[in-house]
């Protein structure tokens, strides 16, 4: 090592450092990497260069695509199910067989095939990279891959609404033994398919997967400490962990299930008599399967909530000009969240039949997980205060995500909480509190990091007033379908019903609510037709943005081109003289100072230990 | 302005929709007033912090609009304030738990007095069994279920032969007695789920799950099954009907026994047998 890069160690290891007069008058020294520099595939042909694609910004954009494509299926699918919910006499097209088959694949797909494909494959692939200050992630070959493999397990989903008998509806859970028994419909081919659809996302998410941890830890740029990244980088990083160590258990009881569906073995399956009819099944044991489901489906919560915790913070930092508040803090408690969903599974399974003492433990672990999960709240806020606020639409989706999130979390305090779940599951309390939790405040940030990112994507901004319609009508029209709709759960409605009004405990104004639900549905089902057009428009239409619009520190901003190119940065990589949340430093003469800057350029910061 | 006025009126208006809903709880018919009473302080507890929260955020978008001459505060960290937020939400916390926990231990602890019954779950409908004059269900086991059978009750188990089987109509209850429920299930998941009893729990083939309460209120209430269970689940619904000790007791004597019922199978088999002759 050079006397030089010791030097230059110094200053890139805390931008504090300036204060200390010594070091002060250092130079940067453009000093040779200690490693190569990764080679790229540039690509040479329209195939490679937008098909099987290497460049991460382009799986990135590919994975968004085939997520929010797949996703609109969903949204047309939860319009259908509201129409028959909301006014079951007057659309009749709905069976209840096919009512279930609606539940179930609108269920599936938003939780995997958009949610976790969005957040991971589309934010994650575009902005890691960017934003820890590499070329590339560290396997092209195996990330073009991993997209192509998630692009087939969604096609081989699609095709299952084309087989004999549909897809399955058995709802997203999947329990056995109805899954695969003749009483629920697509219990043949439907579910083959969800199985092998979900085992080839595993497969492919979990290339995908490795190839974000590694290029997080090994990929970093020069003085990109680990508490020096942008929160979005934990957020995916912690996510994409829980990820790697959860979907092991969901593939595992695809395998067993299709096992148990087509060679006739009881992994799952006790011995029954069904429809008169003895099964050939035996021994098997449908809680084994409920296990293994929610220690996957309980992390895939956070796979999904924490790039969502992440993104925020850095929304909400970049447009209140202010750092983000107790940024330690909220680095551990994204770990320490994480670290705990895998100790929380079974409290979707208090009333499943399980032993009854594990509610004790399973309802403390969950109420335990609530600490971290609002100091994170109280840091959002108190980032806002005494900040400087811009009220722009990314901003305007953070603040709706702050509502939305803590609404969705405190019902989840309730449903934790064992002895109160008893009442309130499988109602409309539970579809209300996880759609307000992990549907609706999650897409908030999604649509919040869309209207962020895209004049880096595509050099232009989206357009404002489309923008702030599509976000008051979202906002406040998923907040009218979802807040009223714990009442019903209160009442206790249960969830997973055709139809259900003739009960005589239900008042006939239970109706009404359910009419109105459909008809919110709808008009915030329309206002992403709008975004879409948005999106798509702005490409050509948008207003041109200036380098670094925002005025944003990470290093995403600090590209040599707008859209960044092929290998992302010029000649040199940027190195990183402190975190990403220098706004407003006293002393500094502009109220942001990028990563990549170094003290030197700004002696008169007085930047704090941070 | 305009976006903290419309902020506000989201926060201020969930928590007068709360106080003025409509829709509310099912009036409560069994001993489970602990568990509404849970929910009632996991509100107060939560309902504030939402309300601090909402409002705070409406303040700060309120107070700290965008000014081009102003600079945020510069303070990347505070511990004290981080502590003791963090504190007071653990007690918040402990709060809810502790006294959810008590409840939950009371609804996992059976008294000793509590009957027994059994509930018969599958696709799509519900049976009930009741123990005979010995007081004691007898054994089953699915493989034992065919037609004669429908419970799948072991016959070379004594206690079997005087169950009381109720297949169609409404199962009676006694008032004011603690019932512990048997739960069944023949072919998939199941649950047995009566709103103003609060209390519900899946039913699986393969095991018995089970739990109790304590009817307090006379009348009809509707059965529901709130596991899904495929195509007919919406539709899988019964009755219990809770009675006072004359009734109750009128009603069991009608009933039919495994035994009575077997011999009624085998004398119709056997006319039907003479008709073909």
């Amino acid at each position: 090592m050079s006397e030089d890069y010791n030097k230059f160690k110094l200053e890139a290891k805390s931008s504090e450092m300036l204060n200390d007069e010594n070091t002060s008058s250092i130079k940067i020294q453009d000093t040779e990497s200690e490693v190569p520099e990764q080679d790229l595939y540039h690509p040479k042909s329209f195939i490679t260069k937008w098909i099987f694609c290497q460049d991460a910004k382009v799986i990135g954009i590919q994975y968004s695509i085939t997520a929010i494509a797949i996703g609109l299926v969903a949204l047309v699918l939860s319009w259908l199910m509201r129409l028959q919910l909301g006014f079951p006499e007057t659309f009749s097209y709905l069976t209840p067989a096919g009512y279930y088959q609606f539940v179930t694949m609108h269920g599936m797909i938003m939780v995997v095939y958009l949610l976790t494909a969005l957040f991971l494959g589309g934010f994650g692939n575009f902005l890691i990279p960017l934003m820890v200050g590499a070329r590339d992630m560290v396997f092209p070959y195996v990330n073009m891959i991993s997209y192509w493999m998630y692009f087939i397990a969604v096609i081989v989903l699609v095709s299952s609404f084309f087989v004999p008998g549909g897809p399955t509806g058995a709802g997203w859970t999947l329990y056995p033994p109805q899954a695969i028994t003749s009483g629920t419909p697509g219990s043949n081919g439907g579910i083959a398919l969800m199985l092998i659809s979900l085992s080839l996302f595993v497969i492919g998410f979990t290339m995908g997967g490795l190839n974000y941890i590694v290029t997080i830890l090994q990929g970093r740029t020069r003085g990109m400490t680990l508490m020096r990244m942008p929160l979005t980088i934990w957020g995916i990083f912690t996510a994409t962990v829980l990820a790697m160590l959860a979907f092991p258990a969901l593939i595992v009881a695809c395998i067993m299930m299709t096992l148990d569906s087509l060679l006739g073995t009881s992994f799952f399956m006790p011995s029954m008599v069904q429809m008169g009819e003895h099964l050939k099944y035996g021994g098997g044991s449908p809680i084994l399967f409920q296990h293994l489901f929610w220690f996957f489906g309980h992390p895939e919560v956070y796979i999904v909530a924490l790039p969502a915790f992440g993104i925020v913070s850095d929304l909400i930092s970049v447009h209140a000009r202010k750092n983000i508040f107790g940024y330690r803090m909220m680095v551990w408690a994204i770990v320490i969240i994480g670290a705990l969903s895998f100790f929380v599974w079974a409290h979707h399974m208090y009333v499943s039949g399980m032993n009854p003492w594990f509610g004790f433990f399973f309802a403390t672990t969950t109420l335990i997980i609530a600490v971290p999960t609002a100091i994170k709240v109280y840091n959002w806020v108190l980032t806002l205060w005494r900040g400087n606020i811009r009220l722009n639409i990314p901003m305007l989706f953070s603040l709706a995500f702050i509502i939305t999130f803590v609404n969705g979390g405190i019902t989840g305090l309730f449903l934790g909480n064992v002895i109160v779940d008893v009442p309130l599951s499988d109602t409309y309390f539970v579809v209300a509190h996880f759609h307000m939790v992990m549907g609706i405040a999650p897409i908030l940030v999604i649509f919040g990091g869309i209207y962020h990112w895209y004049p880096l994507i595509t050099g232009r901004f989206l357009h404002e007033g489309m923008g702030k319609f599509h976000f008051w009508v979202s906002f406040l029209g998923s907040y009218a379908i979802y807040f009223p709709m714990h009442y019903l759960g209160f009442i206790g409605v249960p969830r997973r019903y055709y139809e259900m009004y003739n009960s005589p405990y239900i008042p006939t104004s239970a109706q009404g609510l359910n009419a109105f639900i459909t008809v919110a549905a709808l008009i915030v089902g329309f206002a992403q037709l709008v975004f879409l057009y948005n999106i798509i428009s702005s490409i050509r239409l948008g207003k041109i943005a200036e380098k670094n619009p925002w005025q944003a520190c990470s290093l995403e901003w600090q590209t040599e081109y707008v859209p960044p190119r092929h290998g992302n940065f010029g000649k040199k990589l940027p190195i990183v003289y402190r975190w990403a949340y220098d706004f407003s430093v006293p002393g500094a003469k502009q109220d942001y100072i990028p990563q990549n800057v170094p003290p030197s350029e700004v002696p008169e910061a007085r930047t704090e230990k941070t | 302005m305009i976006v903290a006025i419309i902020f506000f009126l989201v926060v201020v208006g969930s928590v007068v929709f709360h106080i003025f809903t409509p829709w509310w709880w099912t009036p409560i018919a069994s001993n489970w007033g602990g568990i509404d009473d849970t929910i009632v302080l996991t509100f107060w507890i939560t309902g504030l912090v939402f309300i601090a929260i909402g409002l705070f955020v409406v303040y700060c978008v309120w107070k700290f609009k965008y000014q081009k001459d102003r600079r945020s505060e510069y303070k990347p960290e505070d511990s004290k304030l981080e502590f003791r937020l963090t504190l007071i939400t653990t007690l918040g916390v402990a709060a809810l738990l502790a006294p959810g926990l008590i409840v939950w231990n009371t609804f996992v602890t059976v008294p000793k007095d509590a009957y027994e019954i059994e509930v018969l779950a599958n696709q799509w409908s519900w049976s009930y069994r009741l123990p005979g004059k010995d007081g004691k269900l007898g054994k089953t086991d699915i493989k034992n279920i065919n037609d004669k059978n429908p419970f799948g009750i072991n016959k070379e188990d004594k206690n079997g032969g005087d169950d009381i089987l109720v297949q169609n109509g409404p199962l009676h209850l006694l008032i004011n007695r603690p019932v512990k429920v048997l739960l069944r299930s023949t072919d998939v998941l199941h649950n047995f789920y009566i709103p103003q009893f609060r209390a519900k729990m899946d039913m699986l083939p393969g095991s018995v799950t089970y739990y109790w309460f304590e009817p307090t209120r006379l009348g009809e209430f509707e059965v529901l099954c709130a596991e899904f269970c495929g195509t007919g689940h919406y539709a899988m619904k019964g009755k219990v009907i809770v009675d006072k000790k004359i009734n109750y007791n009128n009603w069991l004597a009608q009933q039919t026994t495994y035994v009575q019922s077997l011999a009624k199978v085998n004398a119709n088999i056997k006319q039907v047998v003479k008709l073909t002759k």
